[in-house]
């Protein structure tokens, strides 16, 4: 075994033959083939392409791929390059993980808001693309409704929403009037839902301060998202927090659902399984503008990296336009820039997907940027959960605040 | 504790030739003893020492000690009393079912007239005269969750360890092919917890879930489709049920092991006096188990208060706190929320109560010779 | 008693199977599923969760989800080193282990009273209880290899290995199986002047096979099947990860359901042909001792 091992070693080193410092970079893609092929494909062209440098990848399975980070930190293992969740990246930055990385302004010029992660004034991570929501139908659904198709400039306001649902529901062609998703536990729902809840004008905390969620997740626009929140399962017009994951995937391409609330990366499959008049229709706008989450996977350098500017040129490497579209090709996500947009197959101009550019442009309204974001969004997470199944609202979302603001207060107010 | 140091108390004859040998001794329990001080005491001490600070799992602060604050915040309890709503008459209001109704508890802890119940919430109430009565506490999920494992272990030892044995007694024949049975009862219980608790979400799935479908085949439609781990009702019974499914293979022949160490001459002695099936159970079998039920008693309850893969997978606790254990909480909270030191806190809280629990268990299943 | 009749016979052993058959379709019914779920495709397998076609090889089946599920993860590595960390881990606990419990059962040293029940107590702790204070030290734990001593076990198998050899359960096994067995044996033993370690493995082990085969069963799907928490922070390369982390390469946006299926059998498959060859012995082992009740 050590034999081999050493074998391998030395073989690494026989091929390299330069001087290349080696950087290891951590991601959360293990068991998606064409992520980890478009990945590898970047890191051997930044390998061969310069002769500082040379990167090795390790990755993980994405559902655990945070705690894996925490303990290698908590143990001093962390690697030299790691990518991040978008809203987690100030936790880490906070805690001491990661250090600020050193990109040029030139190549992040241009990108979506939400692609670049800043705390505390620097640039901390980097992501080659974004994720946005959308709210999914047919034309043939909003046909047989006789529902008018909300656009970004015009969306549907909370009445015609409501009415939407009402009249699929009573139509009986469907087993419910909208998915919402709710089999996906963890950051699915912090990440889908609070943007409703901003829309009504509350928030998951006081983002003028970051110091309470107190008004924020219990004044009265939250009571009204909470109740409103509460109705759509009541009313039985959506599966609720025990919905089948099986039934999350495939409900809406079976005709099941009227509408879904997911994500963009469902719609390739989506159109691939033969639903060819799908629609990806924006939030309704609840009263405070029609919002969607942002940020998503990003590239950063850790705390005990010793050669960030080694990381910043490996990003800056990857920010190359033609492997952004490569990875949205390959795994449906969105790009960061226009430009490499128009150079993928659903994103271009008159390309599918082509509304999921727009979305992201101007819907996407980042999670709260705190360190304290994480514990926030398990709370709220568990308060839509308990709300859904039949909680009191007011002391649901009031109980949800005293968590979050002991937690800001145990931690001497995240530095805020 | 007598079960568990035989040899001392089994008589002095015993120890007279079996003379001191103290380096043999420590000799011999030294390796467990030392890796088990070092990877699971050490470290049991370390997280009681956490539960005395408030240390985070990822933070750049100091670290303080707290004392018991952190065992404070978890057990807090009051009793606070409401009067009912009344109009300007004083005639207490009810509401259209006829009932009396209450002021919120929100109007105690949130009021700054009441700072000692600040942040507290409803846990249970009950009536008393004109009154209601609600218990509060500072960490309802807490209490919940400790209400749910006594639960989940009071029902699943005698499910667990009554079906194995059923099951044990049932394969315990000669038949041609029994081997074959001995194996598929057994199987769940190679499968991962894991695995296990993934298929049952299909089986337990409210609208079209196989359970449904067999239960409603088998009525003639008769039988409504029951969102078994969505209603609050139902949810626990439902982890319940499928536990107890999966570990009982194990039991079963833990208790075929023991049966078959019993001695066949007193099944014929019993034939021959003419005793009943029911009076060979009671006075042969069942004494002679006697051993292997309290290694059955002790595993199973020591399994049920670490449940914690099934809550994960397949319900997070919910719905509406239903599911909640206390592994599960400490998991949660040390870290989903890191927070390490309220995580350590249950961790402590839940080994007392568990050695409180056994060491009742070995009082109450001692030999009585 | 009444005389038996034959076809009153034939019933009775008709019913037996009859009631043996009804509850071995109770045990084998998920396990059908997965299978059979496991040859269908992702469409169709979803589709057949609600109604009996889940249990039928019917439709659309094919070996894809495997020659898929093979290239998606590492499936043979993963597994290799799960059986590799159960054989090491179980062989070093049955050994300690009833070194341990002969000790306390057997032999009379001060301190043994206060060793085992300390030993008990340590029943009752779950690992999620203590992983991370056990994670720090382990991050920091030396090592003496070929190369001299080097610090840190992370990403190797002996911190998947090391703090699991010891479990307050196995110990409590041997103790309990060994307090039954006749100590006129023990005693005739060392009056004939064996060795303290010639008693145990002369005398005490050969009786203690079904007790070996109860210890080996339960630790190793302990460390087979349930090895998830702690491998997931203390091991972060590919090459030294178990099945169950494993079973994270099947959880993607939309979850794979087939693959995920096979993956799952596959899996499953040493542990069901383990305990099939294991059986044999536990229950001939039982029978031959025959030292109980």
């Amino acid at each position: 075994m050590r034999y081999l091992i050493c074998s391998i070693a030395l073989g690494g080193v026989a091929t390299v033959a330069t001087a290349q410092t080696e950087l290891t970079l951590w991601y959360h893609g293990a068991g998606n083939e064409v992520e980890s092929e478009i990945l590898d494909g970047i890191v051997s062209d930044f390998n061969s392409g310069q002769s500082d440098w040379s990167v090795a990848v390790e990755s993980f399975p994405q559902g655990s791929y945070n705690d894996s980070i925490v303990a290698a930190a908590l143990a001093g293992n962390l690697p030299c390059i790691l990518d991040v969740d978008g809203p987690v990246m100030p936790n880490w930055a906070w805690a001491g993980y990661m250090q600020p990385l050193p990109v040029a302004d030139a190549a992040i010029e241009g990108h979506l808001d939400a692609t670049v992660g800043r705390w505390g004034g620097e640039v901390y991570s980097v992501g080659l693309w974004d994720a946005a929501v959308a709210l999914y139908t047919r034309q043939s659904t909003l046909d047989e409704l006789g529902l008018r198709t909300p656009t970004l400039d015009n969306p549907w306001t909370l009445d015609e929403f409501n009415a939407a649902l009402e009249t699929a529901k009573t139509s009986g062609n469907y087993d419910f009037a909208l998915d919402l998703g709710m089999a996906w536990t963890g950051e699915w729902y912090p990440y889908a839902f609070s943007p409703f809840l901003q829309s009504f004008g509350g928030d998951i905390v006081d983002r003028s301060t970051y110091l309470t969620a107190e008004g924020a997740l219990n004044g009265d626009a939250a009571l009204a998202f909470g109740e409103w929140w509460q109705n759509l399962f009541t009313a039985g017009l959506a599966p609720g927090t025990s919905q089948d994951p099986a039934d999350r995937d495939s409900g809406f391409i079976e005709g099941r659902y009227a509408f879904a609330w997911n994500g963009n990366w469902a719609a390739a499959a989506t159109l691939d399984a033969g639903v060819d008049d799908a629609l990806f229709l924006p939030a309704p706008d609840f009263g405070n503008g029609s919002t969607i989450g942002a940020a998503s996977w990003q590239f950063g350098v850790s705390a005990t990296c010793e050669f960030p500017e080694g990381a910043a040129a490996f990003v800056e490497f990857a920010l190359q336009d033609r492997y952004l579209a490569a990875f949205s090709d390959g795994i449906g996500l969105i790009p960061s820039t226009r430009e490499a947009a128009a150079m993928t197959e659903r994103y271009a101009q008159g390309g599918p997907l082509e509304p999921f550019f727009a979305l992201s442009d101007a819907q996407a309204l980042v999670r709260p940027v705190t360190p304290g974001y994480v514990v926030a969004a398990k709370v709220f997470e568990k308060a839509l959960a308990d709300i859904a199944n039949g909680a009191d609202v007011a002391d649901t979302l009031d109980a949800a605040v005293d968590e979050i603001d002991a937690d800001i207060e145990a931690n001497g107010g995240y530095g805020h | 504790m007598d079960r568990t140091l035989p040899a001392s108390q089994r008589g002095s004859a015993m120890a007279s030739r079996l003379t001191i040998s103290n380096r043999a001794g420590w000799g011999f329990a030294l390796p467990a003893f030392a890796l088990i001080t070092i990877f699971i005491i050490l470290p049991f001490f370390f997280a009681f020492y956490l539960s005395l600070t408030n240390q985070r799992l990822i933070s750049p602060n100091p670290t303080q000690f707290v004392g018991l604050e952190n065992y404070r915040d978890l057990l807090g309890l009051s009793v606070i009393t409401l009067g009912p709503e009344r109009d300007e008459n004083g005639a207490a209001v009810l509401n259209e079912l006829g009932d009396l109704t209450y002021p919120r508890v929100r109007t105690v802890t949130r009021n700054p007239d009441f700072p000692q119940y600040r942040g507290m919430r409803e846990w249970f109430r009950w009536r008393s005269g004109e009154n209601a009565r609600v218990v509060i506490a500072s960490d309802v999920v807490f209490w919940k969750a400790l209400a749910n494992t006594l639960t989940f272990v009071f029902f699943i030892v005698p499910l667990q360890g009554g079906g194995a044995l059923l099951l044990a007694l049932l394969i315990n024949q000669k038949l041609r092919g029994i081997n074959f049975f001995r194996t598929i009862y057994f199987m769940p219980v190679v499968i991962s917890i894991v695995v296990i608790s993934l298929l049952w979400r299909f089986i337990y799935d409210g609208g079209d879930g196989l359970l449904n479908n067999i239960l409603g085949a088998l009525s003639f439609g008769l039988f409504p489709p029951v969102d078994w781990l969505g209603q609050p009702e139902t949810a626990l019974g439902s982890i319940i049920v499928m536990s107890a499914w999966q570990a009982v293979g194990f039991h079963m022949v833990i208790w075929l092991s023991g049966l078959q160490t019993i001695s066949p001459t007193l099944y014929e002695v019993a034939a021959i006096e003419g005793a009943s099936k029911w009076q060979t159970f009671r006075y042969v079998t069942w004494p002679g188990l006697r051993n292997t039920a309290v290694l059955v008693l002790i595993v199973i309850t020591m399994q049920a208060f670490a449940l914690f893969a099934q809550i994960d997978v397949m319900t997070n606790g919910g719905p509406l706190d239903s599911t909640q254990t206390l592994v599960f909480q400490a998991v949660e909270r040390g870290y989903g929320k890191q927070d390490i030191s309220g995580g350590s806190t249950i961790s402590v809280l839940l080994f007392f109560i568990v050695l409180l629990i056994s060491l009742t268990q070995r009082y109450l299943t001692r030999d009585r010779s | 008693m009444a005389l038996v009749t034959k076809e009153n016979a034939g019933l009775r052993l008709v019913t037996r199977y009859a009631v043996l058959t009804l509850v071995a379709l109770v045990f084998a019914f998920p396990l059908v599923f997965m299978i059979i779920s496991s040859l269908k495709p992702d469409q169709q397998l979803l589709q057949d969760t609600s109604s009996l076609r889940a249990f039928l090889p019917v439709g659309d089946i094919s070996l894809d989800n495997y020659r898929a599920a093979f290239d998606r993860a590492p499936i043979g590595r993963f597994m290799l080193n799960s059986i590799f960390v159960t054989i090491v881990t179980v062989s070093m606990s049955v050994a300690i282990c009833s070194l341990a419990a002969f000790a306390f059962v057997y032999m009379k040293w001060s301190g043994r009273d206060a060793a085992l029940s300390i030993v008990l107590a340590t029943l009752i702790i779950p690992f999620e209880t203590i992983a991370v204070p056990l994670l720090l030290m382990v991050s920091r734990l030396p090592w003496i290899g070929v190369e001299g001593v080097e610090w840190g076990w992370l990403n190797t198998y002996r911190v998947q290995i090391v703090p699991w050899i010891v479990d307050a359960l196995t110990v409590f096994l041997f103790v309990q199986y060994f307090k039954d067995l006749p100590r006129e044996l023990i005693e005739a033993a060392r009056a004939e002047g064996a060795s303290w370690f010639q008693v145990y493995r002369r005398v005490v082990m050969p009786l203690s096979g079904p007790v070996l085969a109860t210890a080996v069963i339960l630790k190793s799907l302990k460390m087979y099947n349930e090895q998830y928490l702690w491998p997931l922070i203390v091991v972060q390369d590919e090459a030294h990860r178990p099945i169950m982390v494993g079973l994270g390469y099947f959880f993607q946006l939309n979850v794979a359901w087939g693959e995920l299926m096979a993956y799952l059998t596959l899996i499953s498959v040493p542990v069901l042909v383990f305990y099939l060859i294991l059986q044999r012995a536990f229950i001939a082992s039982i029978a031959s001792t025959g030292v109980k009740g």
